[in-house]
Formats: structure tokens, C-alpha cells, sequence
């Protein structure tokens, strides 16, 4: 295999949230991985998994309590006022709720101009034309422009989103969960879309979302958090063939499938109960829990992620033994 | 067994708005047996969930309009309850027809206890005393598998989680034992994993209580496994029904195709473009003139936009309507399962 280029390193990641009274929510804690250049990550995992929270401190819009995100050879934890501004160039982001994340007293063309006037990319006409071209990129019209982000509809606004984010002709495009508010024909349409200008202009993405069947088909490489940890992470047609953590086993089963035979055949893993709280977490494995195959050392020692097969990472004590089962 | 308890009978309903008059539901007609799971499908604005809470009673007074001049009812046991009182209507709501909703929080009563709540509905509908009430409320909790249900009872809905929410509004739907249960998308709102424990919770109540179910959902996936028949709904009409196989493998409407289409495979590992649907579903102030997908159908043809199809039916289930199946339409290019004779 080529030699790539790592865009992203995140080093033992932790975000940490003060919930008063010496409580500590320990949304990422100790979460490590690499992007390369031009390839898609997936994260995956529950709600309350830290994923959310994993993608905002990648983009720097949470403070690290702990660790590194590594982009193109700097920490962007390091980094002054100017040169966060440089990053931001680099790197956007694409947030779940096109209703909250779109300015509503500003039009289309503004929000999607506001960061070429932040960067001073463009001025005058050629800003005008920039905004066009990305209005027809991301499948809307020129005229759409004037327009005020109410009167489109949740597809349409998440384009509108997409066109901002590309605007500033970044790298690297966190896309926090930019399908699960669509209808399934329209996120269809967003994939697509997000998959075509990938190959146009070789961009990077940190692709969140719980939509399993979604991750797996727009993902190069995918990780499944639980509990602010990475519990496996693979090339995801392994992860989807080979899935070796139990809770990623029990999550794989519980996808519906849309094939009445199918789901007949399939024998679903239940798991029993609910998230924990991830406040002031208990040490030792965060799903020994919910685990069938728990043991007494799951519950005492966090284990740590490491290569069962190439390239496939898996954090289980017992994921040996439990192989063939 | 399998006797009919609800039929619905060329409904229509519009909404006044200050744009005009929306048509949502426009001539929908089904029917329920016993013990029986309906699944409605269909894309967000499609009428399904205003069918539901028209059977249900629940529309605002002010701005709907059901018109009955078409012949609309909704027969339940023979009785039409469009023309029910408001009082009779809150006899059946609760006791016989029971409604979950898709977010738990906000249609939980965030100033009550929990088990005061499911005990409320109980004492509506029968005459028990407070105790009684209370002691078959700490029941249902414990059915819908609650853990450590006696003290949850006295618990607020904000103190539960999103998938606990979701079984104490099932216990409180169940309270009375109804006869239908409408589950307007129970599990959109929850993770998959929580969602398999509801389905698989909604799915052994159904066994034990001998319930129909109306399952209103836009995910295919779900409906895979737990529907008996299944009905598409496009712009306030049903397209297309037919059984689970049907649906899945024959299905004859573009639109269900391309629902079953946009859906990524898992099991497949190929990584081609997804199919995807063009445009967005029309305008309910003024629907189009003849089919109301005809403008995103790849198929579409000239008829299309000037007549609404009539119904094709294919089996006892099974029926379509598209111009597609009329004798003299073009099938070339037609994949060749979509193409079958009617009768």
C-alpha cells in the first residue's frame, strides 16, 4: 500500500465536562486515531457516546481537557488567535440541524459569503460568482441567493450548510450527523452529493452519524464509540463483515434491515438496559456492564485498543477467546 | 380472528393556512383486522401521520376540515366515529384506541408523576378506586420491563431516558388494554439498539393482548420485520399496498422503488452512488393536477400529469396505482418484476 498522508492525528483525546459538585462528564476520554488525506472516517456509536463531542474538539469549538489533535503537523490546541483563523480556512464543519445552524436574519448568499469576507478571499463580482458556483455545486440556483434560509426545506437547508462549509475551499470537513434530520429519499441526495465533491476536490471528512447502514456506505474506515471510548475500529467493510467487540456485535444485530427474509434469518444479540451515565464513569471496561461476557477483570482495567487482524483495533479483554464464538 | 374492527373510507382532510387550504389527506382508504400489523409508510408531509390522528380524534378543531360530502368514515366496529361527540370520542380514545407518540418528552406530562399518569388513564375509563388504579399502573410498568418499577412510579418523566419515556407511554397506551394501537414513529427518536427492545416489547404485548396495530414509520427497516401488510403514502394518497413480500421483492410503484432504492444495503459491499430521488414532494395548497409523483418519476409519461391512475390490483393484498400497468402503457426499460398482469 502507498504511503498517505496523515491529515489528522488525534492523540489520547479527552473533553471533560464540570457538572458541579466535583462531578465530571467524561465525554471523550482517551480517544485515538489518524485521518489520511482524502479518505472518509466514520464514527459511530449511540446517543451520549461522545461522537458529537469528539467531531466539535477535532474542529477546535471545545477546549481539549486532555491530548492532541494533530493537524497537518500542528496542534490546533496550540494555536494562537491568527493562526486558528488559518485553520479555520482548512478545516469546516456541517451540523446536524439545518433549522438552528443557518442564521435566520441573514440570506443564503450572505451566509454562505460570510467566510469568504472573514478570509478575504473574494470581493465584489467575483464574490458574487463564487456564491453562485457553490449554489449550483450543491444543487440549488443562482436566484436562491436573496432568498431568506425559512423558506427552504430541510434538504435544502442542509445543502445551503454543505455550500457554506465548502466556501472557503477546505481540506477537511467535519459532517456531524448531516443526514439524520432528512427524509431518507433526500439523504440519498446529501450522500450523493457529499460523496461527488469528495472525488472533485480530494477532501477529507470526519463523517458522524448513528445511521449504521449510512457510516458504512459513504466510510473508508470506521470507529465505534461507547461511552467515550473507541471500543473497535476497522476498514468498515471488515468492521460490517467481521464486527469482533461484543457491544459492536450487539449493534450490528439491532440494525433493521429493509428485507423481510433477511430480518427473519438474522439473529439479533440482545443487550439488556440502557447507556450509563457518563458522569464520574466506573473504572474497567465502560460496556463490562451490559457485557454477557464479562469477567472480573473487565471490570478493573480499561482495555486498550490493539491490532487483532491488519488494521482492524479492537478494545476487549477477551476478544481472543471470544474469536470463533 | 380476523374480524375487520376498523375501515376507512375515502378519507380527506385539509388544513386552513394562511397560504391557503393544504390538502393533506386526500381519499385514503384501509381497513384493520384483529391481532392484525397495518405499517403506513411514506416520506415527512405524506398525510400519515394526519390519518392517524384523524382515526384518533386528535386534529385541532379550528383548522381542519374533514369532508364528509365524499362519503369519509372511519367505521369502527360498524360505528362511525366522525360523527361521534366530543364526550364519546374520549370514551374510545385511551380505552379502545390508544395512541403512542414518536417524542415521549413532549407528550408526557412533564409535572406529573409517572405513575400517576398511567393511573389517570386507568381511572378515566374504569371505575376503580385510587388504589386499584395505582396498583394495575405499578402492573403495566412492570409488563413494559421497568426495572425497579415501584420506586419509578414516583419519579418525573425528565428523571427517565429518552427509551424509558418511550415504555411508560406504552404502558400508559396499554393501560386500558385497547383493541387498536396507533405507533406514530415509536423509535425514530431512539437509538437502534433501545429501538429493537421497543419493537421487540410493542411485538409480544401485541401476541398477548390480541391488538391490531397501525405502525406509522418511514423506516423500511423496521417495517421489514414486524409488518402483515404494508401501505406506501405519496402527497395524501396511498399508492401502493400489498403484503411484506410483496412490497419488498414485486412492489410495482417507482415511488416504493425508489424508497426501497435510496437505502444503502448492508450486506452488500458495494459502494456505487445511492439511488436518489430528484426533487421534493409537491405542494399540498395546490397538488398536481394528475399523479403528484409524476414530476420526480422516472417513468413518468404524458397521462401522468393530467389523470390521477386508477387502482391496479395485483392479488387479494396487493393493488397499485400507476399508469404503468394500464394495458396500453410503454413497459420497456421496466425492470421486469414491476411488470405484472393485473386482473
Amino acid at each position: 500500500m502507498e504511503e498517505r498522508k496523515v491529515l489528522i492525528e488525534v492523540k489520547d483525546l479527552k473533553k471533560y465536562f464540570n457538572v458541579g459538585r466535583h462531578k465530571m462528564l467524561k465525554a471523550v476520554d482517551g480517544v485515538n486515531f489518524k485521518i489520511y488525506q482524502g479518505e472518509t472516517l466514520g464514527l459511530v456509536g449511540e446517543s451520549g457516546c461522545g461522537k458529537t463531542t469528539c467531531g466539535k474538539t477535532v474542529m477546535g469549538l471545545y477546549e481539549a481537557t486532555g491530548g492532541q489533535v494533530i493537524f497537518d503537523g500542528v496542534d490546533i490546541h496550540s494555536l494562537n488567535k491568527k493562526e486558528k483563523k488559518e485553520f479555520t480556512k482548512r478545516a469546516q464543519i456541517i451540523f446536524q440541524d439545518p433549522y438552528s445552524s443557518l442564521n435566520p436574519r441573514m440570506t443564503v448568499g450572505d451566509i454562505i459569503g460570510e467566510g469568504i469576507d472573514i478570509h478575504k478571499l473574494y470581493t465584489g463580482k467575483e464574490r458574487q460568482e463564487k456564491i453562485y458556483e457553490l449554489l449550483e455545486l450543491v444543487g440549488l440556483n443562482k436566484e436562491h441567493a436573496l432568498r431568506f434560509p425559512h423558506e427552504f426545506s430541510g434538504g435544502q437547508r442542509q445543502r445551503i450548510g454543505i455550500a457554506r462549509a465548502l466556501a472557503i475551499e477546505p481540506e477537511f470537513i467535519v459532517c456531524d450527523e448531516p443526514i439524520s434530520a432528512l427524509d431518507v429519499s433526500i439523504q440519498a441526495q446529501v450522500v450523493n452529493l457529499l460523496i461527488e465533491l469528495q472525488k472533485k476536490r480530494n477532501l477529507t471528512y470526519l463523517f458522524i452519524a448513528h445511521d449504521l447502514s449510512m457510516v458504512k456506505h459513504i466510510s473508508d474506515r470506521v470507529g465505534v464509540m461507547y461511552l467515550g471510548n473507541m471500543v473497535e475500529f476497522a476498514e468498515s467493510d471488515e468492521l460490517y463483515d467481521h464486527p469482533l467487540h461484543p457491544y459492536t456485535k450487539a449493534l450490528m444485530s439491532a440494525i433493521p434491515i429493509p428485507d423481510p427474509d433477511e430480518e427473519k434469518r438474522k439473529k439479533r444479540i440482545p443487550i439488556e438496559g440502557e447507556i450509563p451515565s457518563p458522569v464520574n464513569p466506573k473504572p474497567g471496561c465502560r460496556f463490562a456492564a451490559r457485557c454477557r461476557f464479562a469477567t472480573e477483570k473487565c471490570k478493573q482495567a480499561t482495555p486498550e485498543l490493539e491490532e487483532i487482524t491488519q488494521g482492524h483495533f479492537v478494545a476487549c479483554h477477551r476478544v481472543r477467546e471470544l474469536q470463533d464464538k | 380472528m380476523n374480524e375487520t374492527i376498523l375501515e376507512v373510507k375515502n378519507l380527506h382532510v385539509s388544513f386552513k393556512t394562511y397560504a391557503g387550504i393544504s390538502h393533506a389527506v386526500r381519499g385514503v382508504d384501509f381497513d384493520l383486522k384483529k391481532g392484525e400489523t397495518l405499517a403506513i409508510v411514506g416520506e415527512s408531509g405524506c398525510g400519515k401521520t394526519v390519518t392517524s390522528k384523524a382515526i384518533m380524534g386528535l386534529l385541532p378543531k379550528q383548522n381542519t376540515m374533514i369532508d364528509k360530502k365524499n362519503g369519509a368514515q372511519i367505521l369502527f366496529h360498524g360505528e362511525d366515529l366522525l360523527g361521534y361527540s366530543e364526550k364519546k370520542m374520549t370514551e374510545i380514545r385511551g380505552s379502545k384506541i390508544s395512541m403512542i407518540f414518536q417524542d415521549p418528552m413532549t407528550s408526557l406530562n412533564p409535572t406529573m408523576k409517572i405513575g400517576d399518569q398511567i393511573a389517570e388513564s386507568i381511572l378515566i375509563h374504569n371505575k376503580v378506586s385510587k388504589e386499584q388504579a395505582h396498583k394495575e399502573a405499578l402492573e403495566m410498568l412492570e409488563l413494559v420491563k421497568i426495572p425497579n418499577a415501584p420506586q419509578r412510579m414516583k419519579q418525573y418523566p425528565f428523571e427517565f431516558s429518552g427509551g424509558m419515556r418511550q415504555r411508560a407511554m406504552i404502558a400508559m397506551a396499554l393501560a386500558c388494554k385497547p383493541e387498536i394501537l396507533i405507533a406514530d414513529e415509536p423509535t425514530t427518536a431512539l437509538d437502534v439498539t433501545i429501538q429493537a427492545q421497543i419493537m421487540d416489547l410493542i411485538g409480544s404485548l401485541q401476541k398477548e393482548l390480541n391488538m391490531a396495530v397501525i405502525l406509522v414509520t418511514h423506516d423500511l427497516g423496521v417495517v421489514a420485520s414486524v409488518a402483515d401488510k404494508i401501505q406506501v403514502m405519496y402527497a395524501g394518497k396511498i399508492v401502493e399496498r400489498g403484503n411484506v413480500d410483496e412490497i419488498f421483492y414485486r412492489s410495482t410503484h417507482p415511488y416504493t422503488r425508489a424508497l426501497l432504492n435510496s437505502v444503502p444495503k448492508i450486506h452488500t459491499n458495494n459502494k456505487e452512488t445511492l439511488y436518489s430521488l430528484k426533487g421534493t414532494p409537491p405542494d399540498l395548497i395546490h397538488p398536481p393536477e394528475g399523479c403528484s409523483f409524476a414530476p420526480r418519476c422516472e417513468y413518468g409519461m404524458k397521462i401522468c400529469r393530467l389523470k390521477y391512475p386508477r387502482e391496479t390490483v395485483f392479488s387479494d393484498s396487493q393493488t397499485c396505482a400507476c399508469w404503468l400497468h394500464h394495458p396500453k402503457a410503454d413497459t420497456k426499460g421496466l425492470p421486469e418484476t414491476m411488470i405484472r398482469g393485473g386482473r
